[in-house]
């Protein structure tokens, strides 16, 4: 009996900047549906990886697979044609474009690259998919709203929204609570829940343990660029390295 | 009173043409953060072009001024693709190389048909005058008005309602986002920059209806103003644009009737400076 293929491999993955290793030899798999949560002090390497699964930095070393197939070398479009798809710590909108009109544009944009400049398609095709979407992550009433408009909350769910368009399998999601009010947290909350459980594989960077607790299915510390310790999160808890090098300050 | 028609109407007429002008310049502006100093020398490509086709070529002006659009779109598209296009990533020499084809192509035109202004033949239904208001106002000033609003009108059904429109208004405000979306956006750089170079055309085929002639150096002088109208409607906005247009064209038709000739540009610059230091974004409150 086989155990089935992860759905992203990392095997010794890391990134140097003029010498200096940023992020070094990260090694994990995730498999399909599985919701892994990073955590560790600021400047961990935390961001830096996830730019390097998403494409945005090169590895300097290492290999980065995606259902089994070597994308290491991909450029981030390609990646996210395979499915992979992310958002940023910092508020990535068009606050000047509606809500529908940002659904629409990644409508547009998960359609191909060809597909937005093609003169003969129907606009009806991309109404419904933007409806469903704004449906789906509750932004349906402020379709209209420009985006700059939008709480903290409300902008986050945009970026999901945006994310989900394209119907990514798995997402990483970079601090999204930032700048999200208490207030707003439990709703967000639920939306990145019900994300997870349509079958999606999510990878998140996370400082609000209690945020975490209730999502994770296995925690992941950085600390200095590397992997400290990747487990559930009752064992990552319990671990002394891991107390002793993030916990023990930040709690 | 019928003074005060006559200059508004003439003012308005001026302020249409400058909206065509400066409403490609906005939307370059704002989808690619290009200066494009070369606008005037399109709407020249326009002019003239528009101006060959109706005397030498043979046509009649209805068929000239399409001719003379067409001409500049097809010169705008060719600018983008083969000067602007390889030089994004490098501002300054973008700069330099559309400004040395806002010097070359009205020397260019001046070698070939002399620095003299040629008389633009008129259409009979247009050269004559109408009644307004008991004052007498050329027709002319009203196809301008007519042109600029339905230039307008289009535009921005264009940016609202069209898949296009939206990449350059989500491009308008971040260009790089749209990118990373994994749209190719320098796509709609040559989409902007053609419907740019439509509207200074047609423009450029207008204002040999509008001043009676053309001359080599008309693009360059009504690019200046069109700049002005680009920073006070705030850059990247059609909208604001046409409000500006509107303001700088009226502004200088009455200052430069009541008081000395001449001062209706400086009318202009003070304008300007006025509503920066009350509004520094323009109008639409976008990044000046």
């Amino acid at each position: 009996m086989s155990t089935p293929a992860p759905v992203l491999r990392l095997d010794g993955l890391g990134w140097s900047v003029r010498g200096v290793p940023i992020v070094q030899d990260v090694t994990f798999d995730v498999a399909e549906g599985e919701f892994v949560a990073f955590i560790g002090p600021n400047g961990a390497g935390k961001t830096s990886l996830f730019n390097l699964i998403s494409g945005i930095y090169p590895a300097s070393h290492g290999t980065l697979r995606l259902d089994g197939a070597d994308i290491t070398a991909l450029p981030v479009p390609a990646r996210a044609r395979r499915g992979l798809g992310r958002t940023f710590q910092t508020s990535s909108l068009w606050p000047g474009l509606t809500v529908a009109d940002h659904v629409r544009l990644a409508a547009q944009a998960a359609a191909g690259p060809a597909a937005s400049y093609r003169i003969w398609r129907r606009a009806d095709r991309y109404r419904q998919q933007v409806e469903e979407t704004l449906e789906r992550t509750g932004l349906a009433d402020q379709a209209d709203d420009l985006a700059g408009s939008l709480s903290h909350g409300g902008k986050r769910k945009l970026e999901l929204a945006v994310l989900l368009v394209g119907d990514p399998r798995l997402i990483l999601l970079d601090e999204p609570m930032a700048g999200v009010s208490a207030e707003e947290v439990p709703a967000l909350v639920e939306l990145i829940r019900s994300v997870h459980q349509q079958g999606r594989t999510v990878l998140m960077v996370e400082h609000h343990m209690d945020v975490l607790l209730g999502l994770a299915d296995r925690l992941a510390v950085m600390h200095h660029g590397t992997l400290l310790a990747l487990d559930t999160p009752e064992a990552v808890m319990a671990d002394e390295t891991v107390q002793g090098a993030y916990l023990g300050e930040a709690l | 009173m019928n003074t005060v028609v006559l200059l508004a109407c003439t003012g308005l007429g001026l302020g249409a043409l400058y909206f065509l002008v400066a409403s490609g310049l906005s939307l370059i502006f704002g989808l690619m953060d290009v200066l494009n100093f070369a606008h005037g020398a399109l709407l020249s490509i326009g002019a003239y072009a528009a101006w060959w086709a109706a005397t030498d070529g043979g046509m009649g002006f209805w068929l000239a001024v399409p001719f003379g659009t067409a001409v500049g779109t097809a010169a705008s598209v060719l600018l983008e693709l083969a000067l602007i296009r390889p030089l994004y990533s490098r501002p300054r020499d973008q700069i330099l190389a559309t400004v040395g084809v806002g010097l070359a192509l009205p020397a260019l035109i001046m070698g070939i048909w002399g620095a003299d202004a040629r008389p633009f033949p008129q259409p009979e239904a247009l050269s004559g005058t109408v009644r307004l208001l008991g004052a007498t106002v050329p027709v002319n000033r009203f196809v301008l008005m007519a042109a600029a609003l339905i230039v307008l009108v289009l535009l921005r059904l264009f940016l609202a309602k069209t898949r296009y429109g939206l990449i350059v208004r989500a491009g308008v405000e971040d260009r790089a986002m749209v990118t990373a979306l994994g749209i190719d956006v320098r796509k709609a750089f040559t989409l902007v920059f053609a419907i740019g170079g439509a509207a200074a055309s047609l423009g450029g085929a207008l204002a040999g209806l509008y001043f009676g002639s053309i001359n080599p150096g008309q693009g360059t002088g009504l690019l200046i103003f069109a700049f002005v109208v680009v920073v006070m409607g705030g850059m990247g906005s059609v909208t604001g644009a046409a409000v500006a247009s509107v303001g700088v064209g009226l502004v200088q038709q009455f200052a430069n009737y009541y008081t000395a000739a001449g001062l209706g540009d400086l009318s202009v610059v003070v304008l300007l400076a006025v509503l920066l230091l009350v509004k520094p974004r323009g109008l639409t409150g976008r990044l000046a």
